[in-house]
């Protein structure tokens, strides 16, 4: 079964992959091993879990203004996100959605974490503000 | 986004290639926001630390600093910067290479990038602290800055007006003056959201810790609001409470009405508006708040105790030191102050250094655990006094933690025992 799911463009460009999907805030810096891409906040519901090469779908950004910085690192060392989704626009994910070079989008007309589960195939389309879900089950 | 003349001709590369690719980062970062436009600033706050590692691979200042500061893959000329800039903190303490586990090169290294930084024009105050130290922008004043818990203090106590920023973004807004208009930066977004019932009384640096640890665990990166403290709280009282809340969520701004600088009534503080969430803070959730920032303890042989995040003001210092005097850490365990470099001089004129020598601990400037990812060699269960570190450090590194007062850090640090209890 499709659903669709648009929203506004954070950064451009197209992705697919699997979702990996929290209902809490992620932790850059301090919250995340930037050469694995693992979630190593130990009170984190993901913790363990790595987002390298999923579309990650979570609520936003907390904790240190180190997380584009984290952000970044895992660009570099190949262990970030396909793409980015998000509800809560703030300054921390904004500069980390840029220099992830990731598609990135925001503003959904329907919550993206009711609508996605961990495991769905997600293709990201952020240039034209879709968001097309195949679900697993 | 609407641009003004300036920024367009920067933008053309009017005034050179890397502050072009400055402003076309923070335009693509204002689009990221949805910002209408960029704001001028004349304050900014950033890290620029070349590690080890990176130092190693990139080479070059430039290389390093263009690829996390301006994200270009090209290696750009650092120009001097055009707003007043500092640096927060570094990843040692050049006093104490051996502690840290540092050698000649990383000595070398840590010169050499401060002596980058004040050939571009970046103030070299090396602390998450700047407020104590000498830059206390002024309410109203448009900043650029990172660091949570010094954006969560200058926003909230200050009155000034900054996002929590990123490398990326303090590199680009110190070399062009200018960041998007976006956020805390407009009278809107800093409006209460949560009201927050405080039902008692709220005094000492661990009370504050717990009260921030628990709403921002509840309130995540909203504004809350205040109500019921009844004892004006401390500068570091107030320091620890936004660390705190940046912790365990991702507060930007707070209000409390009468005491902060943006509302002198809750009616103010929510401009007119209805609060979306009403929370209360009594004593099952004090408890809640202390059990989380101990859940990761279980062993009290403690080894090491840390004062200093974020890093100390003198009075705090003079109180570490007025527990300490005359005793003697146990042997095998560690003790760290750490303090900004200016507060050191002062510390060291008091002759504080010599009361945490003689106790078998240091003084520590520049930097901190965290950021450094230093420890003492073996470390593997830390005391603190700081609701940040206790939430930090186990994640970071690996370690267990206990989270009390000051007393029961230093008494833990001359006995090897946690005894800390909620009281």
């Amino acid at each position: 079964m499709k659903t669709i799911l648009h929203g506004r463009m954070v950064v451009g460009g197209c992705a697919e992959g699997e979702a990996l999907v929290t209902s809490e805030m992620i932790s850059g810096w301090g919250g995340v091993d930037p050469a694995t891409g693992t979630v190593i906040e130990l009170r984190h519901e993901l913790h363990g879990q790595s987002f390298k090469d999923k579309v990650l779908v979570f609520p936003g950004a907390k904790g240190s203004s180190g997380w584009s910085g984290v952000f970044q690192s895992t660009r570099l060392n190949g262990s970030a996100p396909k793409a980015m989704l998000f509800n809560v626009m703030n300054s921390k994910i904004a500069v980390g959605a840029v220099v992830v070079h990731a598609p990135a989008m925001t503003d959904f007309d329907r919550d993206p974490l009711q609508l996605i589960k961990t495991g769905d195939w997600v293709r990201v389309d952020a240039d034209k503000g879709v968001v097309e879900i195949t679900s697993k089950d | 986004m609407i641009l003004t003349d300036d920024e367009k001709a920067m933008l053309d590369g009017k005034e050179g290639k890397t502050r072009q690719k400055a402003i076309e980062f923070l335009v693509k970062y204002g689009t990221a926001l949805g910002a209408e436009r960029l704001v001028n600033t004349n304050n900014v706050g950033g890290y620029m630390i070349a590690d080890r590692a990176s130092y190693r691979k990139f080479g070059s200042f430039d290389a390093l600093f263009s690829l996390t500061g301006l994200d270009s893959e090209e290696t750009l000329e650092f120009p001097k910067v055009k707003a007043f800039s500092c640096q927060f903190e570094t990843d040692m303490d050049p006093e104490y290479c051996d502690i840290e586990g540092k050698d000649e090169e990383d000595y070398r290294r840590f010169k050499a990038n401060e002596e980058w930084l004040s050939k571009i024009g970046v103030q070299l105050m090396c602390t998450c602290t700047p407020y104590l130290v000498g830059n206390v922008p002024v309410k109203g004043e448009h900043c650029a800055w990172m660091e949570s818990s010094a954006v969560v203090y200058i926003n909230s106590v200050l009155g000034a007006r900054t996002n929590c920023e990123g490398n990326t973004s303090t590199t680009a807004a110190m070399l062009t003056g200018k960041i998007p208009y976006w956020g805390f930066h407009t009278d809107e977004h800093r409006l209460g959201s949560h009201l927050v019932n405080v039902e008692l009384k709220v005094e000492g640096l661990m009370e504050w810790g717990l009260l921030g640890y628990y709403i921002g665990k509840m309130v995540g990166e909203k504004v809350p609001v205040l109500d019921g403290i009844k004892i004006v709280p401390s500068r570091d009282e107030l320091k620890q409470f936004g660390a705190a809340t940046a912790s365990s969520g991702g507060v930007e701004m707070y209000h409390i009405p009468g005491i902060t600088a943006d509302a002198h009534t809750v009616e103010e503080a929510f401009g007119g508006r209805t609060p979306a969430f009403t929370l209360k803070y009594g004593p099952e959730e004090r408890k809640y708040a202390y059990e989380q920032l101990n859940m990761i303890g279980k062993n009290t042989d403690v080894d090491f105790v840390m004062f200093g995040c974020p890093h100390n003001s003198i009075q705090q210092v003079q109180e570490i030191c007025d527990l300490l005097e005359g005793k003697r850490i146990k042997g095998g365990s560690s003790l760290w102050v750490l303090v900004p470099r200016a507060i050191k001089d002062l510390a060291k004129r008091n002759g504080y250094d010599k009361v945490i020598e003689s106790a078998g601990g240091v003084l520590m400037s520049d930097t901190c655990p965290a950021l450094g990812h230093l420890m003492p060699k073996g470390t593997r269960v830390l005391a603190t006094n700081s609701a940040k570190q206790a939430h930090y450090l186990p994640s970071m590194m690996g370690i267990e933690s206990w989270y009390g007062t000051t007393e029961e850090c230093v008494n833990a640090a001359v006995t090897g025992r946690w005894e800390g209890a909620l009281k």
